[in-house]
């Protein structure tokens, strides 16, 4: 009788299957037993931070070769463009400085992508055109701040709303509050943004006078960051923008997260984790969202990289200071040096973000550690 | 011996999961298992058995519910037993794991693919004793491990970092933790295979023998039952059809549905002859017959088993639902062909 196969045997073979002797495990005592390692995924890390530095130097290289590769000189075009609206002349420095960003027919490409680099890696984005002679990294670090408050709270809040009722809405697939509040939402998010805005700013500024209108700080109190009044007012005059953005952004986390919750709470390990008879909500948060929310971590981390981007539209209506009413300048005053700037800082953002999302990723699921 | 685990009437029920309505999947279930006991369940696909299982752990999602019938648990020294099917999930945690575990099926699919062996041992563990330092916790973690040959160091690694039969025995491992008096086991040799099988059969009768843990042991795999377990039920269109010792069912299987089972694999030491399956498909348990849910595949069916559904009879060598093995062994006569049809609710 064969004993590695129990289907072959049959019926005068019905012996029972022996008991074996207890397996040889080589014995370690517990307490030499080393830890487990916990830094693996660093050498993943370094690729990808490897990865992202490339595809940096890639986007700058792009951003070398689009002015040199358009017919004609822009640089000479943009010269003369300042000029033109400021009606003062050139210093040589500042011609310098666009012939570095925008090319010189007269210089070799080695040489000007080396006083390129040079230019961008002193921060040196020339002068913006519309606001002569400011220079672009100012008009950008004034805005900055205003953005990353700005956007940055909306998109926190939303993907914390969403996540937390797709985690509600999703570990009962069916009950009556999945029934309402998932269609719901998914028609709040098929508004427009700008029109939500505009919307908001009817109700709750025009018509019931709650907030201000526009702006982002209250004119009447010193531009200070550590004036108590000052903070107050850029919380108050950025209500309405977080609201909308808010408002318009959580139900595709929501949704997200509820249908990732929904095929995870049927897994199997979640089945087993109830069996153990651990708590319903351990259950769900530590066996299910955790599974479940990995997707909406990457998606946040990959929408942060929008951020510097600003949301154009919205921002327009409630003419808030920061960089998508900068962009939206930028562009009705075709200032190419700033607009190059600051899709520069988009590019460079998103990449950022995604390392990030890349690191958050190692951190969260340690099937991505394996290089 | 005493009584483990007591199930009376159950019905397990899919709620509207098509047009016709409801889907009975597991219809008067009777059995019982006595504390130490390996019982198995053998059928073929969709003829209710894990069904039978999620019911019996009240880990059933939606659609399926339990509306009739009981599961009376008997923890140790407890007389009057437990009815878990009209428990509370409150109440329910006070016996998941320590008194009844579970070892599915997918291995891989069972352990949490973000936290690593010991956290896992860890929930379980915790759950039921509150006081356990986390030296204690990672002794006891070892333990278990060692038990189904794991080498400790495994406890800090991930489901995805394990082999499939590891993964497996870390399961059965885990179902150990909080010394259980029944473990239910779906398939759990299934994805694994045949050597690894027999290992891991091997280990859980080793282990039964050590801990004295009851057994309730699911497979389509009848011979894997006849060499392990201690009683076989068999599972047809949702209801048990025979039910008996191992050796019975091995040596002289009473209803035409078992026989046909039994005499689908071939044997070792008979001498060479043609072997017959079961001809036609298993019944749809959405339009069950009146009579018996086997009586289309059974060549020893007579006019009564189309019209009357055999009850589960005691005829002797074993339980069977067959009236025509009741009226050989003068259980009970053949039913007349033409009685108040009974219909299926």
């Amino acid at each position: 009788m064969t004993a590695n196969n129990p289907s072959a045997s049959g019926p005068a073979s019905t012996s029972r299957l022996a008991p074996e002797p207890r397996a040889n495990v080589p014995e370690t005592p517990l307490a030499q037993m080393p830890e487990p390692r916990r830094s693996r995924g660093g050498r993943f890390l370094a690729k990808r931070a490897g990865f992202y530095l490339l595809t940096a130097w890639v986007a700058l290289t792009i951003n070398f070769f689009v002015p040199r590769a358009m017919p004609g000189d822009p640089a000479q075009t943009l010269a003369l463009q300042i000029t033109r609206q400021t009606g003062t002349t050139l210093s040589p420095e500042v011609l310098q400085s666009i012939r570095n960003l925008y090319g010189d027919p007269n210089q070799n490409l080695f040489e000007q992508y080396w006083n390129y680099l040079g230019s961008i890696f002193t921060l040196d984005f020339g002068l913006s055109v519309s606001r002569y002679p400011v220079p672009v990294l100012e008009l950008i670090l004034g805005a900055l701040p205003w953005t990353l408050f700005l956007v940055g709270v909306s998109t926190l809040v939303a993907w914390l709303v969403g996540t937390s009722l797709g985690i509600i809405v999703g570990h009962r697939p069916g009950s009556r509050l999945d029934l309402w509040l998932t269609p719901i939402s998914q028609f709040f998010s098929s508004m427009p943004s700008f029109w939500v805005a505009l919307l908001t700013l009817w109700v709750f500024s025009l018509t019931l006078g709650l907030f201000p209108s526009s702006g982002g700080y209250s004119p009447n109190v010193p531009f200070q960051i550590n004036n108590v009044w000052f903070l107050l007012s850029v919380f108050r005059y950025a209500t309405l923008p977080i609201l909308t953005g808010v408002f318009v952004g959580f139900s595709g986390w929501l949704f997200a997260m509820r249908n990732m919750m929904v095929t995870t709470i049927s897994e199997d390990f979640v089945t087993l984790a109830r069996a153990k008879g651990i708590s319903e909500r351990r259950v769900i948060f530590r066996y299910a969202a955790r599974n479940a929310m990995l997707p909406n971590i990457t998606g946040l981390a990959s929408s942060i990289g929008g951020i510097i981007g600003g949301v154009v539209l919205t921002e327009i209506v409630f003419t808030y200071p920061d960089m998508g009413y900068l962009l939206f300048q930028a562009i009705t005053t075709k200032d190419y040096p700033l607009m190059q700037a600051i899709f520069l800082m988009i590019v460079l953002a998103v990449l950022v973000a995604n390392f990030i999302a890349d690191s958050l990723y190692v951190l969260l699921d340690p099937r991505t550690r394996e290089v | 011996m005493t009584r483990l685990l007591e199930v009376s009437d159950l019905d397990v029920v899919y709620l509207g999961l098509t047009d016709e309505g409801n889907v009975r999947a597991c219809a008067d279930i009777n059995f019982t298992l006595e504390r130490g006991e390996i019982l198995g369940i053998a059928g073929e696909s969709a003829s209710g058995k894990s069904t039978l299982l999620t019911a019996v752990t009240r880990l059933q999602q939606a659609p399926a519910v339990t509306p009739k019938g009981s599961v009376r648990f008997y923890d140790a020294g407890d007389s009057e037993g437990v009815d878990l099917i009209a428990a509370d999930e409150k109440a329910l945690r006070r016996y998941r794991w320590s008194d009844i575990s579970i070892v599915m099926q997918s291995a891989m699919a069972c352990l949490n693919p973000v936290t690593r062996l010991e956290a896992q041992f860890a929930d379980a563990l915790r759950a039921h004793d509150r006081s356990l330092n986390r030296a204690q916790i990672r002794q006891r973690t070892a333990d278990l491990l060692a038990m189904v040959g794991i080498a400790p160091q495994a406890m800090g690694k991930f489901a995805h970092e394990l082999s499939g039969g590891m993964r497996q025995r870390a399961l059965i491992a885990l179902a150990l933790a909080c010394d259980p008096d029944l473990i239910v086991m779906d398939e759990p040799t299934t994805a694994v295979d045949v050597v690894m099988q027999r290992q891991i059969l091997n280990q859980i009768l080793r282990l039964q023998h050590e801990l004295g843990f009851a057994v309730l042991f699911v497979t389509h795999d009848l011979s894997l039952l006849l060499e392990m377990a201690d009683r076989i039920a068999i599972m047809y269109g949702g209801r048990i059809v025979e039910i008996g010792q191992a050796r019975q069912i091995a040596d002289d299987p009473q209803h035409p549905y078992t026989r046909g089972l039994r005499n689908a694999f071939p044997s070792l030491t008979e001498p060479r002859r043609e072997r017959h399956g079961i001809p036609r498909s298993p019944p749809d348990l959405r339009k069950l017959p009146a009579g018996c849910a086997f009586e289309p595949r059974c060549d020893e069916s007579v006019a009564a088993c189309a019209a009357v559904r055999p009850e589960l009879l005691d005829i002797g060598p074993c339980l069977a639902a067959c009236h025509v093995r009741a009226a050989e062994r003068g259980v009970a006569p053949l039913p007349t062909a033409r009685p108040a049809t009974e219909v299926i609710a």
